[in-house]
C-alpha cells in the first residue's frame, strides 16, 4: 500500500514536470494560432532547435547553464523572426493547405539539418553540478533537476500570465485574438504585434525544448513525434486561450506518465483515445472560444 | 491539360488521358528491370488519387491518410499469414471493406470538427494505428512486420512470378479500375457538389446540401481506395511493415500530390511518378539531403508554383497560346 | 391561415449582448415585405435566425406551420426556404453556370448521383441558362465567378437562390453597391417571381423599398419598432426619429 502511494506521488511528480514542459512549449502555438490564425506545424522544430542549442552550449562551448538556457530562448526567437519575415508572412491570408505545406516543408528542412549536423542519436544533456542528484522533500527523494523544471517553469508561466493580463502588449494580444479587424481599426499595429508575439512564442518553445531535454530527448525525430502532443494540448485546451492549454498539458503529462508506468503495453494509446473522446464532447476544447 | 469538373465540363476522354496507360505498357515491355519500381509507382498513384478526392476536390486536409493505406496493407498481410487466405481478389475486397469501415468511424469523428482540431485528429488517428500495429506483435508482427505473405495465383491462373511481371499487371489492372471509378465520380453531379463544398461550405448548406453526409461518402470511399492500394503493396512485396503507417507515408503522399498538382486528378499521376523515380535514384545515394530536398521543394512549390508540375505546364501552355495570337 | 414563415418570441443573445428581443414576426404566403432599420439593428441577424444559421436562445421559428427552430440551414432549405447573403457567397472557382446548376441539382435531388456525368444533366443546364437569361448574364455562363465584376456577382447570388424555387425567399440587401444596370435586372427578376412566393428583402434603398413592399417592418436594436404599409411607415414619427440625422449610403 505504501509503495503504491509512493509510485502515485512519483507519477504525479514526473507527470507534473512533463506537463509543465509541454505547456511552456505549446502555449506559444496556442497564442499564435489564436492570434494569427496561422497553422504552424513547425513549432516543434523550434523546441528541438532550442534543445540542440542548450546541448551544444553545454558540451561543446562549456557555457554556464543559465546562459545556455537564455541562449536557447533568444537565439530561437531571433531565428523565428527571420523565418517569419522571409516565409510565414507571405502566407498570412492564404488557404490553410498552403500554410500546412509550408510548415511541413520547414519541418523536413529542420529534421534534415538536425540529422546532418548532429546525427540521429539522442543528445545527452550535461547538467551542472548543482542541478544533479536528489532533492529531499517531506521525507521523499525527488530528482533535483525535475524539481528545478517545475519551479522554473512556474516562474516562466507566471511571468507570461502576468504579461498577458497586466501589460499593454498583453491587452493588445487579447484584443487581437478576440477580434482582429476591430483591433486594427483602433490602431493596434497587428503586423508588429504578430512578429513580437510569434518571436515570444517560438522563443518559449525553444526554452521549453531545452528545459525538457532531459524528459523529451532531443533528436531529429523530435518535431514529428511530438507534434501530435503539442496539437492535442492546443486543441483540447482551446485555441487562443492561455489557461486552457495549461490544464490540458498537465492532464496529458500526468496521464501519459501514469499510462507509461502502469500499463506500458498501451503506450500513448490511451491519450489518443481520450483526446478523441474529449473533443467529441467539447469540440472547441475545454476552454475554447465559441466560434 | 487542366481538368475541370462540373456541369460546364466536357467529360469526354482527352488523348492526353491515354498517355499513362500507354506509358505503363511500354514500361512493361521495354523496362522489365524496373517493374518493381513501376508497381510501386502504380500503387502510389492509386493512393494519391484517393487523397486527391478529399484534399483536392473536397477541401479536407489530412495528415494521416496512411492510416487507411496501412490498415489495408496489414489486413491483407494478416489474412495471408494468420488466416491463410491468399486469394488476391478476395483479399483486396476484404481490405477495402476494413479500410472503409475505419474511414466511416474516423470520418464520423473528424468531419464535424474544424481546422486545427481536424488536422490534429487525423494525426492522432494515424499515430494510434501505428501504435496498435507496433504493440500488437502477435497479430501484426510488431516492429519486425509480417513476412512470408503468400499470394495465390489470380483467378487461379496467373502466378505471382519473381520478376514482378504479374504483380505489375495486377497493379495496373486495379489502378485502371480505380481510376475509371474515380473519374466517373469526379465528373458526376456528386463530384460537382464536392467542389461546391470545397469552394464555399456555407453556400452549400444554404442551398440545402447535406454537407456532412456527402463528406462522409467521399471520405469512406477514399479510405477504401487507400486500403486497396495498401493491400496491393503487401501483395507485391509479400511483406508488410510499420513503414506503411504514421505521418511519414502520409506526409510523403501529400508531397507527391502537391508536386503533381492538387485537385486535378492527373496530378495524382504525375506527382508519384516524378517523386518515386527521383527517390529511387537520389534517396539511396544521399538520404539526408533527400529529406532536405523535399523540404525545400515544398517551400518552392507553395511559394512559387502552387499548381505543382501540371500547374506550371498549364501556365507555359497559356504563354504559348498567348504568343501564337 | 398558415404563415409562410413566422417567429414567436424569438430572442438571441451572445452573453450580455442581446441582438434580438422578443420578435414576433409573420410573413404570409405571397407577401412582399421589407425589413428596414438603422445599421446594427440586427436585420441580418434576424435573417440568420430565420434560416437557421443561428439558433435563438428562446422562442421558435415556424416554416409553413412546421416548427423548424432546431433544424439546420440545409434542412430548412429543403422545406422551401431560400436566401441571398449580404456579402456575395459564391463558388468562386466555378463557372456561373455551375454555381446555379449546383443549386438546381440540390433542389432536384440529383446532387448525390455519382455515376452519371454532370454535363449530361440537360434539364438542369437548360433551366440554369434560362435563369441566367432572366438576369441577363447568360453570356457569362462559362466565366468563373471570381472573375466577374461585383454587380454581376450579385446577380449570380440572386440566381442561386432563385434556382431553389423556394416558397419563402429572403433577400439580404440584394442591390447594395450594385450599379444601376444590374440593380434594374435584380428588381425585374424579383417582380417576375410567382405571386405565391413570400418575399422579404432587407434594404436601405428607400426608393426600392417603397416600390416593392406592401408591408414594412422596422427593426431597431433587435426589437420591432413598428410595422405597417409603406404610407403608414412613411408618416410614422418614431421612424423619422430613428432615421433622423442618419445619412443614407
Amino acid at each position: 500500500m505504501d509503495s503504491f502511494f509512493a509510485s502515485l506521488i512519483s507519477v504525479a511528480f514526473h507527470g507534473l514536470a512533463y506537463g509543465m514542459i509541454l505547456y511552456v512549449i505549446s502555449v506559444g502555438l496556442s497564442i499564435t494560432m489564436g492570434l494569427m490564425g496561422f497553422t504552424n506545424l513547425a513549432h516543434g522544430v523550434f523546441a528541438m532547435a532550442g534543445g540542440y542549442v542548450l546541448v551544444t552550449s553545454l558540451s561543446k562551448f562549456n557555457i554556464p547553464f543559465p546562459l545556455a538556457l537564455f541562449l536557447s530562448f533568444s537565439l530561437i526567437a531571433l531565428v523565428s523572426v527571420v523565418l517569419e519575415k522571409l516565409l510565414y508572412q507571405r502566407l498570412y491570408g492564404a488557404v490553410e493547405l498552403e500554410q500546412v505545406l509550408l510548415t511541413i516543408g520547414i519541418i523536413y528542412i529542420g529534421v534534415a539539418c538536425a540529422r546532418l549536423t548532429f546525427g540521429t542519436l539522442q543528445q545527452p544533456v550535461v547538467l551542472p553540478e548543482y542541478l544533479r542528484g536528489q532533492f529531499s522533500l517531506l521525507g521523499r527523494d525527488f530528482p533535483a533537476y525535475r524539481v528545478f523544471i517545475i519551479c522554473f517553469s512556474s516562474l516562466i508561466i507566471g511571468g507570461l500570465w502576468f504579461g498577458v493580463e497586466r501589460t499593454i502588449w498583453g491587452a493588445m494580444v487579447r484584443a487581437s485574438v478576440d477580434h482582429g479587424p476591430m483591433a486594427q481599426s483602433i490602431g493596434i499595429n497587428t503586423k508588429r504585434l504578430f512578429t513580437i508575439t510569434f518571436a515570444l512564442g517560438s522563443g518559449m518553445a525553444g526554452l521549453g525544448g531545452a528545459l525538457g531535454a532531459d524528459i523529451v530527448a532531443i533528436q531529429p525525430t523530435y518535431p514529428l513525434e511530438q507534434l501530435v502532443f503539442f496539437l492535442i494540448v492546443v486543441s483540447v485546451g482551446g485555441l487562443g486561450s492561455l489557461k486552457g492549454p495549461f490544464v490540458a498539458a498537465l492532464l496529458i503529462g500526468v496521464t501519459d506518465t501514469a499510462c507509461k508506468y502502469w500499463i506500458p503495453e498501451l503506450g500513448s494509446f490511451f491519450i489518443y483515445i481520450a483526446t478523441i473522446a474529449l473533443l467529441l464532447w467539447r469540440p472547441a476544447g475545454l476552454f475554447g472560444k465559441r466560434s | 491539360m487542366s481538368q475541370y469538373i462540373g456541369y460546364s465540363a466536357n467529360p469526354r476522354l482527352r488523348w492526353t488521358e491515354v498517355l499513362p496507360w500507354v506509358l505503363s505498357v511500354l514500361v512493361y515491355y521495354f523496362l522489365p528491370e524496373y517493374l518493381s519500381l513501376g508497381s510501386r509507382v502504380l500503387i502510389y498513384i492509386l493512393f494519391a488519387l484517393s487523397l486527391d478526392l478529399i484534399v483536392g476536390y473536397s477541401g479536407i486536409i489530412t495528415l494521416g491518410h496512411a492510416a487507411f493505406f496501412g490498415v489495408g496493407a496489414y489486413t491483407c498481410g494478416i489474412l495471408s499469414v494468420r488466416f491463410h487466405l491468399t486469394d488476391p481478389v478476395i483479399s483486396l475486397i476484404i481490405s477495402a471493406i476494413v479500410s472503409a469501415a475505419l474511414g466511416l468511424i474516423t470520418g464520423a469523428i473528424i468531419l464535424r470538427t474544424k481546422r486545427l482540431t481536424q488536422l490534429m485528429l487525423t494525426l492522432a488517428i494515424a499515430a494510434l494505428c501505428l501504435e496498435v500495429a507496433n504493440k500488437a506483435t502477435n497479430i501484426t508482427g510488431g516492429a519486425d512486420g509480417l513476412s512470408g505473405v503468400s499470394i495465390a495465383p489470380i483467378v487461379g491462373l496467373f502466378n505471382f512470378d519473381m520478376f514482378g511481371k504479374t504483380a505489375f499487371l495486377w497493379c495496373l489492372l486495379v489502378l485502371f479500375v480505380g481510376w475509371y471509378v474515380v473519374r466517373r465520380v469526379i465528373f458526376s453531379p456528386f463530384g460537382a457538389s464536392l467542389t461546391g463544398i470545397r469552394e464555399n461550405n456555407l453556400r452549400m448548406q444554404a442551398i440545402g446540401a447535406g454537407v456532412y453526409s456527402k463528406l462522409m461518402y467521399v471520405y469512406t470511399f477514399s479510405a477504401a481506395l487507400a486500403g486497396i492500394a495498401g493491400a496491393l503493396l503487401t501483395q507485391t512485396n509479400q511483406f508488410v511493415g510499420l513503414n506503411v503507417l504514421g505521418f511519414e507515408p502520409s506526409g510523403e503522399l501529400l508531397v507527391m500530390l502537391i508536386l503533381g498538382g492538387v485537385g486535378r486528378m492527373y496530378g495524382a499521376f504525375v506527382g508519384p511518378i516524378v517523386f518515386l523515380i527521383a527517390q529511387d535514384f537520389l534517396a539511396k545515394q544521399f538520404p539526408e539531403y533527400w529529406t532536405l530536398g523535399i523540404g525545400v521543394l515544398l517551400l518552392f512549390v507553395v511559394l512559387f508554383a502552387r499548381g505543382g508540375i501540371l500547374g506550371m505546364l498549364d501556365r507555359i501552355l497559356m504563354l504559348f497560346k498567348g504568343s501564337a495570337k | 391561415m398558415t404563415m409562410a414563415i413566422q417567429t414567436k418570441g424569438v430572442c438571441m443573445s451572445f452573453g450580455a449582448l442581446t441582438v434580438a428581443e422578443d420578435i414576433n414576426f409573420e410573413l404570409p404566403v405571397g407577401a412582399r415585405h421589407a425589413l428596414i432599420g438603422p445599421n446594427g439593428a440586427g436585420k441580418t441577424t434576424f435573417v440568420n435566425l430565420l434560416t437557421g444559421r443561428l439558433t435563438p436562445t428562446s422562442g421558435s421559428v415556424l416554416l409553413g406551420g412546421v416548427d423548424v427552430t432546431q433544424m439546420s440551414q440545409a434542412e430548412r432549405v429543403k422545406q422551401g426556404l431560400g436566401r441571398t447573403f449580404q456579402i456575395n457567397t459564391l463558388f468562386n472557382k466555378m463557372s456561373v453556370l455551375d454555381n446555379v446548376c449546383l443549386s438546381i441539382a440540390e433542389r432536384e435531388n440529383v446532387s448525390n448521383q455519382f455515376w452519371s456525368t454532370a454535363a449530361s444533366q440537360k434539364r438542369i443546364i437548360e433551366e440554369s441558362l434560362e435563369l441566367l437569361n432572366l438576369l441577363g448574364i447568360s453570356g457569362d455562363a462559362k466565366v468563373f465567378t471570381k472573375d466577374l465584376p461585383y454587380g454581376k456577382q450579385r446577380l449570380v447570388e440572386m440566381a442561386i437562390a432563385l434556382g431553389l424555387k423556394p416558397k419563402v425567399l429572403l433577400l439580404d440587401e440584394p442591390a447594395a453597391g450594385v450599379p444601376s444596370v444590374e440593380s434594374h435586372r435584380i428588381l425585374q427578376a424579383i417582380d417576375s417571381l410567382p405571386s405565391e412566393i413570400a418575399i422579404m428583402i432587407i434594404e436601405h434603398d428607400m426608393d426600392l423599398v417603397f416600390k416593392f413592399a406592401k408591408k414594412i417592418t422596422v427593426l431597431v436594436q433587435g426589437k420591432v419598432l413598428c410595422e405597417g404599409t409603406p404610407d403608414e411607415i412613411a408618416n410614422d414619427r418614431r421612424v423619422h426619429q430613428v432615421y433622423l440625422g442618419e445619412g443614407h449610403e
